[in-house]
């Protein structure tokens, strides 16, 4: 447990850093532009920025994608249905709404709107929930027909999955109460990995960066904050207003910390899963723009770039496939320590390894 | 889109459709698969409970086989021994009845002997007295043959008679 704790602060350490060097790069891109040289140069920054945003549309090859409903709500107009062919990728507006250069969505006489289009996120959400189900129901069907057999196909890939969630995060994290949180735990880490690796998959229901996206990380970590918090037992309130133990002058400072520590938890889910799933498609995407870049110099240089990012991509995608699966396992494992500590029955005498797992586990 | 602003509608079809296979796979899926992993670990834990006790069970029994071969063997050993003692007794008595029926043979022999010696002793003697009468006879009466010496003899005699 401690060893998977310590090895990710260091892996999204790298990741931050290569996310601000993309930054920076597609930032003096930009500056360049700024500068007058209005031709239409490759602009890496952007395009990497754009493949890792949402989008409306979803991008297969050239000029080719599948459009995408758009659903707006606004107070005086209702609901209003469309699909996202209507733009034209932005190059016409539709019912009075266009596509601005960052691919949302802007009412042009300005009244203000909600934007619940399937995106393509969303859409990617979708897909991976429907895959999701699918998997557990032909799971559950072999359980049932397969009484007391060992397990086989689908279903020995995917149960020891299932035990690795109950035997190493469920039960040491929670405790004797762990069975309550099982299906939610089970269904985050199957989500998170099942849409991690469909997002390294560069073909249609993959290819999007949803867990790179932070309304979908927040969601989920939003869900951990609500079913800890509701979950919470009198120890768990306790130890965040008045810790016992400790000298009252203490408490001033720790009451605080400790209060905001509630809230940070969940903001620190949310972001580690953020940054490291938007981290590595920016890497990837990165290696491929080179490619272009030289591209713009001569033909041979992309040639000879192209091997040397293909490899490099490669290895990221290996990389990656380690990732999804210990982004997923991270943040089912925090969830459900977070849960341990809400249900936890403390006999004050021995609580302490407890807390420092979650401390550490935090940074 | 903006890289760090979450998106309302985003966040709403995320939550509605976890929430909804969350809920689909709380109700049908999980269930199933939960109970069927206890129960198989319940069969395998119970499969290895019995082969335990079997194991113990065998070695229980092995115990006791070993426990009866011992006994037979010291029975055995016991009714050996019991045969040779009977054997050695019966020997022993055997040989202590001859030799007192060969001691009293022996004895009866003796007296026997000694019977027929004696008897032979008292023939003898009687024939060496009949033949001792027949010589004095004979003696006699070559002796008494002549008168005088009947006289003399006479007169012996009755000097004897006379003293007493």
């Amino acid at each position: 447990m401690f060893e998977e704790a310590n090895i990710q602060p260091v892996m999204s350490l790298k990741r931050l850093f290569s996310t601000f060097f993309i930054f920076l790069f597609s930032l003096a891109a930009f500056a360049n532009e700024e500068a007058g040289e209005r031709t239409k140069k490759f602009d890496p920054g952007e395009t990497v920025i754009e493949h890792v945003s949402d989008n409306h549309d979803w991008h297969i090859a050239g000029h080719l994608s599948v459009p995408l409903p758009v659903i707006i709500f606004s107070p005086g107009r209702g609901f209003e249905f469309f699909m996202s062919s209507r733009f034209e990728h932005g190059h016409t507006s539709w019912n009075g709404y266009h596509l601005d250069e960052k691919n949302k969505v802007v009412a042009e006489d300005g009244h203000s709107f909600i934007d619940f289009s399937i995106t393509r996120n969303a859409a990617s959400i979708m897909a991976s929930m429907v895959l999701l189900v699918l998997m557990f129901f032909s799971i559950a069907k072999s359980y049932k027909k397969r009484q007391g057999l060992p397990p086989k196909g689908l279903q020995s890939l995917v149960e020891p999955l299932i035990l690795f969630v109950r035997d190493e995060v469920a039960k040491p994290s929670i405790g004797p109460k762990y069975e309550k949180y099982m299906p939610y735990l089970l269904t985050i880490f199957f989500f998170i990995w099942m849409t991690n690796m469909l997002g390294i998959l560069p073909i249609l229901p993959g290819g999007a960066n949803v867990m790179g996206n932070i309304a979908i990380t927040m969601s989920l970590a939003l869900m951990t904050f609500i079913i800890t918090t509701v979950s919470a037992n009198r120890h768990y309130w306790r130890h965040v207003f008045a810790m016992p133990g400790v000298p009252v002058w203490v408490l001033f400072i720790l009451t605080p910390i400790e209060f905001l520590g509630v809230f940070l938890r969940p903001f620190v889910l949310m972001i580690r899963l953020f940054a490291n799933m938007l981290a590595g498609h920016i890497v990837a995407l990165s290696f491929i723009c080179l490619i272009f870049i030289f591209g713009e110099l001569s033909v041979g240089a992309a040639w000879g770039v192209s091997v040397v990012s293909v490899a490099f991509v490669v290895f990221m995608w290996i990389l990656e496939l380690l990732v999804c699966f210990l982004q997923a396992y991270v943040f089912a494992f925090l969830s459900a320590i977070y849960f341990g500590a809400a249900v936890e029955e403390h006999d004050h005498r021995n609580e302490a390894p407890h807390t420092h797992v979650e401390e550490a586990a935090i940074v | 889109m903006e890289l760090i602003k979450p998106e309302i509608g985003l966040v709403f079809w995320m939550l509605v459709s976890f929430l909804v296979v969350l809920f689909i796979l709380k109700k049908f899926a999980f269930p199933v698969i939960t109970k069927a992993l206890s129960e198989r670990e319940h069969s395998i834990a119970s499969a290895l409970d019995s082969a335990r006790k079997a194991k113990e069970e065998m070695a229980a029994l092995q115990a006791d086989n070993e426990k009866l071969i011992r006994q037979a063997r010291a029975e055995r050993d016991q009714m050996l021994k019991e045969a040779r003692d009977t054997r050695d007794h019966l020997i022993h008595e055997a040989k202590s009845k001859a030799q007192t029926e060969a001691n009293r043979i022996i004895a009866s022999a003796r007296e026997t002997i000694n019977n027929e010696k004696i008897a032979a002793v008292n023939e003898l003697k009687n024939q060496i007295a009949s033949m001792s009468i027949e010589i004095a006879e004979k003696i006699l009466n070559h002796e008494l043959s002549q008168d005088e010496k009947q006289r003399t003899l006479m007169q012996s005699l009755l000097k004897d008679v006379n003293l007493n």
